[in-house]
């Protein structure tokens, strides 16, 4: 395939300078005492080609930090450094465009870079290749299923040519088989690109099925309690022994930081 | 535990075939049945509205001279229609319609572009528009006589008048009911202030628009019939002053008549806005669900 692949000359350097750097960020809405601290004293990296799964129960911010560090929001205190790397991001809605159609949505990306119009239409065509929906460029949408259009979402993000990819509760509408194919196809696009994946869900499994470090993130206000390495070989399966027994050790972890919220 | 270890090419089957059993095929009606469909409910109101007027002529409330029945109104409708000198005057009050409009549009969307941008002159004329929308139409002919004379500026002001400010309100309508989602996804891509503004909020407001747009149109229909019964000019025959004349002679029948085409041409330029609708719907996925 002649994706357009970026050199990297080694993509999964563990070490070397993170791609994702937030040092102390707290986030407060509203003003004084009614000010809601939705995140507190958060430090955490994704390394260069690292893929970080962030999880919590809900009221954690996860949202609010992805919102962060795609710069729809600013934090209230700390920094958050991403040294100039382009950041895409996803939303659990496929969030596309309806008046335009699957390829228009992918060349929008490209827009903003002042992609020649012809040179846009071609590349968002290998993008939709990747993501397995060659033929459907001159659909609308609405005509695509829900995992479909969450494919092409994907391909907009990957066509922004980004060095960091967000994501929020992507595949949280899914269906479980799509779900599972969906986590091979980013796991072989992030391989592929050299990516370093934020990704933010609720679900255990899917977290460590995916991730390099499972993040674990309390509620109200949002603080990293811990912060799990997943080592196991990939590809990995969600319904997997292995997968299946870390994804215990952390869920009774999360389960411990919810009781904390009842007493 | 056993788990099937999918090759890269049975992932794109199994992709491939999900998707093909999620988009199950539905196809649009051909177009003889779809028109029919469209007209035969049509018909049926035209024939009920017909039977219900003949109905009141028949208990002869009024004498025939003042309220006549479609048995006498048909042939004179038919005797007009075939008359070069009545098309001049729908041409008249069409062309009036149309660069009434036409402005209006213009004044629209610059007047609904700038007050929905910019927080100062929104806070300023929103209301404003709101309440020019309001008023009926009528109430500025007073005016507009004195500033236009019984020129034909006079009614353009008052179409204008009358429309802009719906379409203005349509566009901004749209502006602030953008859905947040596809601002953050339009923010994400890089796009910002009037990028943004360009290539999210104002497609994104087309629908809205499209209703104001619609709602203009019913506004300048009336306000130009207002217009035209109110602003006599000299050697320039037009629908409403034809209205007016039948009346000062009692051409029951004929004042009738002009109604019809009145109502008709109103429904015909609807069913474009509709058209235009519909098509939009059906693009974007917003059809409902038919049972």
């Amino acid at each position: 395939m002649t994706a357009p692949l970026r050199e990297r000359t080694d993509s999964r350097t563990q070490g070397g300078k993170p791609a994702v750097r937030l040092d102390g960020v707290s986030k407060i809405y509203g003003q004084g005492r009614n000010g809601l601290l939705a995140l507190d004293n958060v430090s955490l990296s994704v390394g260069q080609g690292e893929f970080v799964c962030m999880l919590g129960a809900s009221g954690c911010g996860k949202s609010t930090l992805l919102s962060l560090v795609a710069g729809l929001d600013s934090p209230t205190a700390g920094r958050i450094g991403t040294e100039g790397r382009r950041i895409a991001m996803m939303f659990q809605e496929p969030a596309l465009f309806p008046w335009l159609t699957v390829s228009a949505n992918v060349e929008m990306a490209m827009r903003v870079q002042g992609v020649a119009k012809r040179e846009r239409r071609s590349r968002a065509a290998e993008f939709l290749e990747i993501v397995h929906l060659g033929g459907f460029g001159d659909k609308r949408p609405h005509e695509l299923s829900g995992g479909m259009r969450q494919r092409v979402s994907l391909a907009r993000a990957l066509a922004q040519d980004a060095d960091v990819l967000l994501m929020d509760e992507p595949f949280g509408a899914l269906d479980a088989m799509t779900r599972d194919l969906l986590h091979d196809e980013l796991e072989r696009i992030w391989r592929e690109r050299g990516l370093s994946v934020l990704f933010v869900t609720h679900n255990v499994r899917e977290a460590v099925r995916l991730g390099d470090r499972v993040v674990l993130l309390s509620s109200r206000p949002g603080r990293v309690v811990e912060d799990f390495p997943v080592t196991l070989d990939r590809p990995r399966h969600t319904d997997s022994a292995e997968v299946a027994e870390i994804a215990g050790a952390i869920t009774g972890r999360l389960r411990e930081e919810v009781m904390r919220h009842g007493s | 535990m056993a788990v099937d270890q999918a090759t890269p090419d049975t992932h794109a089957r199994q992709l491939a075939g999900l998707d093909a059993l999620e988009l199950g095929g539905g196809t649009r009606g051909g177009l003889a049945p779809r028109i029919w469909g469209r007209v035969w409910p049509m018909v049926l109101a035209v024939g009920m509205v017909v039977a219900i007027w003949q109905a009141v002529v028949w208990a002869g409330f009024w004498p025939d001279y003042v309220f006549a029945g479609p048995a006498e109104v048909v042939p004179v409708l038919g005797d007009r229609l075939t008359s070069g000198e009545y098309w001049e005057a729908i041409g008249v009050t069409m062309r009036r319609a149309v660069t009434g409009f036409a402005v209006s549009v213009l004044v629209g969307l610059v007047l609904g572009a700038l007050v929905s941008r910019i927080r100062v002159l929104r806070a300023a004329f929103g209301s404003l528009i709101t309440g020019l929308q309001t008023m009926p139409s009528i109430a500025w002919f007073p005016l507009a006589i004195l500033l236009f004379g019984l020129t034909e500026s006079a009614i353009t002001f008052v179409v204008i008048l009358g429309a802009a400010p719906s379409i203005a309100n349509g566009l901004i309508g749209g502006v602030d009911y953008t859905p947040p989602i596809l601002l953050r996804a339009g923010h994400v891509l890089g796009f910002r202030r009037l990028q943004l503004y360009r290539h999210v909020i104002l497609p994104a407001s087309l629908p809205s628009f499209l209703a104001g747009l619609k709602q203009g149109w019913a506004f300048a229909w009336r306000s130009l019939m207002a217009g035209e019964l109110v602003v006599i000019i000299a050697h320039q025959s037009s629908l409403g002053e034809r209205l007016y004349y039948d009346r000062e002679l009692a051409d029951s029948a004929g004042l009738l008549a002009t109604m019809i085409v009145i109502l008709v041409i109103g429904i015909g330029v609807d069913l474009l806005f509709e058209t235009a609708d519909n098509s939009l719907r059906r693009r974007w996925g917003l059809q409902q669900v038919r049972n």
